[in-house]
Order: C-alpha cells, then structure tokens, then sequence
C-alpha cells in the first residue's frame, strides 16, 4: 500500500511522469469511446504529426531554458519548406540528402539573423523574433508569388521519408527520436548544456560564473534556425504541397508544448523530454477533440487555455518550492 | 527627432506621387490606421509600466466577430456595441488578473490569451462572415467628419490622444505609470497601487482593443473571425517607434502619436506606388527592429567613446607621474 502510494507520488512529483500519465487517461478515454483512435493507421498519423512540432520543440526547448523566446521558427520553417521544393524542381536529380543539407544551412543562415540582433544587438528576443516572424514570411511571400510546389515534382524517394515505416515507426518520428537522445544527453552531460540552464536560472551569477552569455544566446538561436531549416525539408517530405502558407502560425503550438511539458517560461527549469512529452500530449488531445467530433474551430482556445494553464502551473510549483526550501533553512 | 521623420516622410511623399498630398489620400490615410492607433494607446502606457499586451489584435477580432455574431442575432446595434465593449474589458481583466493576481510574466499570459480570444473569435464566427450592417453604422465608418478630410473614426482616436496625454503628462496616475516602469520596487515603497494600476491598464488595453473592432468592423462593413491577425506587429512597432523603451519607465503619448503618423505615411506611400503588401509587412517588421537597434547601437558607441577618453586620461596622467 505504502509501496503504491510512493510509486505514485514519484510518477506524480516529476513532470514527465505526469504527462504519461495524462496521456495515458486521454488515450483509454477516448478508445472506450472509439475503439478506433489506437488502431495502427490512426496512431500513425498521430505519430507522423507529433514529428515535425517535436522537432520545433527541441529548439525552442534551448531557447526558453535561457529564459529568451524564439518566435520565427514557423516562418524559417515556410521559408526552407518551399526553398527544398524549389530546388528539387530547379535542379532534377539532385540527391535528398544534399536539399536536406541545404535547407539545414538556410535555416542556420535565418537563425544567425537573430542571433546577431539578439546577442549582440542587444535587443529583446520577443521584439527580434515577432520582427524576424513577419519579415522572414513577408520574404517567403513576395520570393513564392503564389506559386505551390506540388507532390509531383518531389521525387517519391524524398516523400518516402514522410510515409515510410521502419520497424512500425515512421522514419520521421526515428529522425526525432535520435535528435532527441543528441538534445538531452548534450543538455544534461555537457557544458554547453548546463550553461543554458545557468543563464535561463540567474542571468548575473552565469556571467559572474565566467560564461560568455551573448556567445550562448548565440548558439541557441543558431540551433533553433537549423532545426527549423530541418524542419521545413521534412514538412516537405510530409505534406508533399508547400505555398507561400506554409506552417504559418505552429510556433504557438510548439511553444506551447514547449511549456506544458515543464519548461518554465522564467527560464532554467526543464527537459527535452518532457517537451517532446508536452507535444505529444498536445497532439493527442487534438485528436481526441476530432475523435469526439468537436468541431476544429475549438482547437485555437483550447491551444491557448492550456498554456495559460501550464504557466499558472510552473509559478504555483516554483512558489511551492520557494516555501519549502525557506522553512527547511529557517532554524539557521 | 521623429516630427523631423515625420516631415521628411511627408516631404517624399510628394515628391514620389502626385497622389499623395490630395485631401481624399490623407483622408484614406489617416482611416487606413485608426485601429493600430487605438490599440498604440494604452499599450503604449503597458510598456512604459514593464510590461506587454501581445493580445490586443486577437481582442479586435474577437470583438469585430461578437458584434457580427449580435448582429445576425438581431440584437439592437447600440446593446451589441455595449456587450463587444464589456467583453473586451473581461479580456483585459483576465489578462490583468493573471499578471498581477498570480505574478506570471506578462509576455507569456498574452502570448496564451492571444491564441485564447482569436480561439473564442472562431468558435462564435467560423469560417462565416456577417456584411449586412445598418447603412448609418457603415457610414460612420467609411464617411468623414462633414466638411474635413478627418475620417469619422479618426475623431475617436484624437479623443483618446488627448485623454491618454493628460493621464500620462499631467496626472499622479501618470507619474506612478513611470515610477513602476523606473523602479517598480521603490514605486510601491513610495505607495503607488502596482496591482491596482495594472489591472486598470489591462483593461482599459481590452476595452479599447474592443472599441478598434467595432471600428474595423463598420469601415470594411464585415465581421471575421480573422480580423486584424497580425495588427499587435504594427501597434507595438508603433509604441517602439516612438521612443517607449524596453526597460519601461521611458516614452511619451506625442512620439508614439508621431510614430504612428510616420508608420501610416510610409505605408501610403508604398500603397500608392503599388508596393506588394508582403513588402509592407517585411518594412514594419524591420521598423520595430531598427527601433530598438539604433538608440543601443547608438548608447553603445558613446560607452566605447566614454571608455576610451577615461583611458585616455590615465594614459597621460600615468605619464605625468612617470615624468616625476
């Protein structure tokens, strides 16, 4: 009985637990309604949309820990989305690998634009990033000119990387899963690593620790550019039709699950994988709602109220945590 | 700094297009930024407070779809206008309550209602429209104020300018804005009520985003629930613009008025020379950035020149002694 409770208590106590939890009371909820929500197809789908905003989130994960915000990622993501489109188009033949590469590089390119306004410019990430938002899709706009590139002119190899399975899981969603044994090992064992968790913790002690603060900021918004770019070849690989629309409006969504799964907003707080966590329990509740035929108009407030939800959640934790430690070291 | 912008705007202007000092083309100017204008205002006092208010276009568009959404429910216009105006107050409540009941960081609060009232807007709205509004309400919004170039909504606007002048320049709620935004910790030890003064500008943020649907509404005579996405862009470039800092505690009601002015000439005249509206988006994007580049880069160099006279000084001063 003791032994029960305390396995719930640690299941409870971490966030992670948490939400496997959560996500686990969605899924028998709604396959008791609907037997159909674990068939194979279905979770398929479900893991193939959980991919992309999962990748999003482990570059956006680094970026909150610094306490910073990175807004542009779904316009990186447009933008780098229809660039690898183009260039299968513009240039017949050319190898997956190398169009991969390429909108990796673009990304890099974008998120070196924020990283110098930020880092050294000195400007708030929110300000850079909502500029760098409209600017970069205002870009994507006037370079695509209404043009769409079509499921035909990709080469089905490239798509295969959308569709295609390995061992019941989609190629996509291994692609993530290995980014994100890389993103915790490095955010856990590393320097650089613990270095972003300092900054987003207390700004002044990690300069007075000796880290190079604006080169850190750097890196994050570097990383977070090149997994956009990452990001905006496999939205292409998915969806097949990329316009000039493409992924407008997902940094919402990956912020977020960002935030829901425990990364605190105030910075210095959180795991990758509870954010991969986060995404997916997002996911899994919009399909509910679909499952449940909810209308998707509903989706955007639930969305929002979640969030809201998740930082209430954070500052009530943090304030909890606050008291204990203050009663622990009060007979001092 | 800015009037001088200002006027070299205007000056460009006229010598770009033949269009653009015509009566009828300041009459479509000044009505083509009523609702950013608006929304400028109590933002402006927001982030002179430390503060932000990312929720103020979903706010429009929710209040624009409410008034729709009355409408086709034949409710009488002045009691649908009432409501859209009390539930933009609840909004802003909410988003005041969470900042300042619970002391969450307002950048994330409305980042969340953001996504939280455009949802409600498509909830009450779809994907329908509502476009048959009363003529006399389409013709406050479309006409002008008799015998004068200023558009109807315009008056609203110069109205509450002044309103927000005098509160900010010659009121204690106005010096108390810019204690909290200067030190919020010495603004309560000399008694300021931060919770209560906040709560008031969340709202008055809610009521008035509210006020800029309704205008919206009448001047395109629809109701969407995607009215106005992407406004919060060009009304926080406009509080930037015009010299309200990040830090808080600096900025005036005239530059963010003079701002805007600068912000709606550029985009009329890239209107008029048939500039994509891609474009316009890429210009406001880059306006907020350079905003605040510039006074850094600016502030920057004087460190570095301050640093190197001081060194400098020690230089000769060490080979004065040395000389000894």
């Amino acid at each position: 009985m003791a032994g029960g409770q305390g396995w719930l208590n640690v299941l409870l106590r971490s966030r992670e637990g948490s939400l496997v939890l959560l996500i686990a009371v969605m899924t028998v909820l709604t396959t008791s309604l609907n037997p159909r929500f674990i068939s194979p197809q279905s979770l398929k789908d479900l893991m193939l949309n959980v991919s992309i905003i999962a990748l999003l989130v482990l570059g956006q994960t680094v970026i909150i820990l610094m306490r910073q915000i990175d807004l542009s990622i779904s316009s990186i993501v447009g933008i780098t989305a229809f660039l690898s489109g183009s260039l299968f188009i513009n240039h017949p033949g050319i190898p997956g690998m190398v169009v991969v590469l390429i909108a990796i590089l673009a990304g890099l390119l974008l998120g070196a634009v924020n990283a110098t306004l930020i880092a050294w410019g000195r400007i708030p990430a929110l300000i850079t990033t909502l500029g760098t938002l409209y600017i970069f899709r205002g870009a994507n706009y006037a370079w695509v000119h209404g043009r769409q590139v079509n499921a035909v002119n990709v080469p089905a190899s490239f798509l295969a990387i959308g569709t295609s399975t390995f061992a019941g899981i989609p190629f996509l969603t291994w692609i993530v899963l290995v980014l994100l044994v890389v993103f915790a090992i490095g955010l856990r064992q590393y320097m650089v690593g613990r270095e972003f968790y300092a900054i987003g913790s207390n700004p002044n002690a990690a300069v007075l620790a000796g880290i190079n603060v604006s080169r850190r900021l750097a890196t994050g918004f570097l990383v977070s550019g090149a997994i956009a770019g990452l990001a905006g070849a496999l939205w292409l690989a998915r969806f097949g039709t990329v316009d000039a629309t493409a992924a407008e409006g997902i940094e919402l969504t990956v912020i977020t699950s960002t935030v829901v799964g425990g990364v605190a907003i105030t910075g210095g707080v959180g795991t990758v994988v509870g954010a991969v966590l986060g995404a997916l329990l997002l996911s899994v509740f919009s399909s509910t709602l679909v499952f449940l035929r909810v209308p998707s108009f509903w989706q955007q407030s639930f969305q929002g109220a979640m969030l809201l939800l998740a930082i209430a959640a954070d500052a009530y934790l943090a304030h909890r945590y606050a008291l204990r430690l203050r009663v622990k070291w009060s007979h001092v | 700094m800015l009037a001088v912008l200002v006027l070299i705007a205007i000056v460009g202007g006229m010598l770009l297009n033949k269009d653009f000092p015509t009566v009828d083309n300041w009459s479509n100017l000044l009505a083509n930024f009523v609702e950013i204008a608006l929304m400028a205002l109590p933002l402006s006092l927001i982030v002179i407070t430390n503060e932000i208010d990312l929720s103020v276009a979903s706010m429009l568009g929710l209040s624009s779809s409410l008034l729709g959404f009355l409408w086709a429910y034949k409710l009488a216009m002045p009691l649908a206008i009432v409501i859209c105006l009390v539930v933009g107050a609840l909004c802003g409540a909410l988003n005041g309550f969470l900042v300042v009941r619970f002391r969450l960081p307002s950048l994330a609060v409305t980042i969340g209602t953001l996504a939280l009232f455009r949802g409600f807007a498509y909830i009450i709205l779809g994907d329908k429209a509502v476009a048959d509004f009363p003529p006399e309400y389409a013709e406050f919004g479309l006409g002008n104020v008799p015998f004068t170039f200023i558009p109807s909504p315009f008056v609203l606007f110069i109205v509450l300018a002044l309103i927000f002048w005098v509160l900010l320049h010659h009121t204690t709620v106005g010096r108390s804005i810019y204690a909290i935004g200067g030190n919020q910790t010495a603004a309560r030890f000399s008694g300021v009520n931060i919770s209560r003064l906040k709560m008031l500008l969340f709202i008055a943020s809610g009521v008035i985003s509210a006020l800029a649907g309704i205008v919206f509404t009448f001047r395109f005579s629809s109701s969407r629930a995607d009215n106005g996405t992407g406004f919060e862009l060009s009304a926080i470039a406009a509080v930037f613009l015009g010299g309200v800092t990040v830090q808080g505690g600096k900025g005036t009601v005239t530059g963010v008025v003079l701002s805007l002015l600068l912000i709606g000439i550029i985009n009329n005249v890239l209107t008029l020379a048939d500039v994509a509206s891609e474009i316009l988006r890429i210009v406001t994007g880059s306006l907020l950035i350079i905003s605040i580049l510039l006074p850094n880069l600016i502030a920057a160099t004087q460190e570095r020149f301050r640093l190197m006279q001081r060194q400098r000084e020690i230089t000769t001063l060490g080979g004065a002694s040395a000389a000894k």
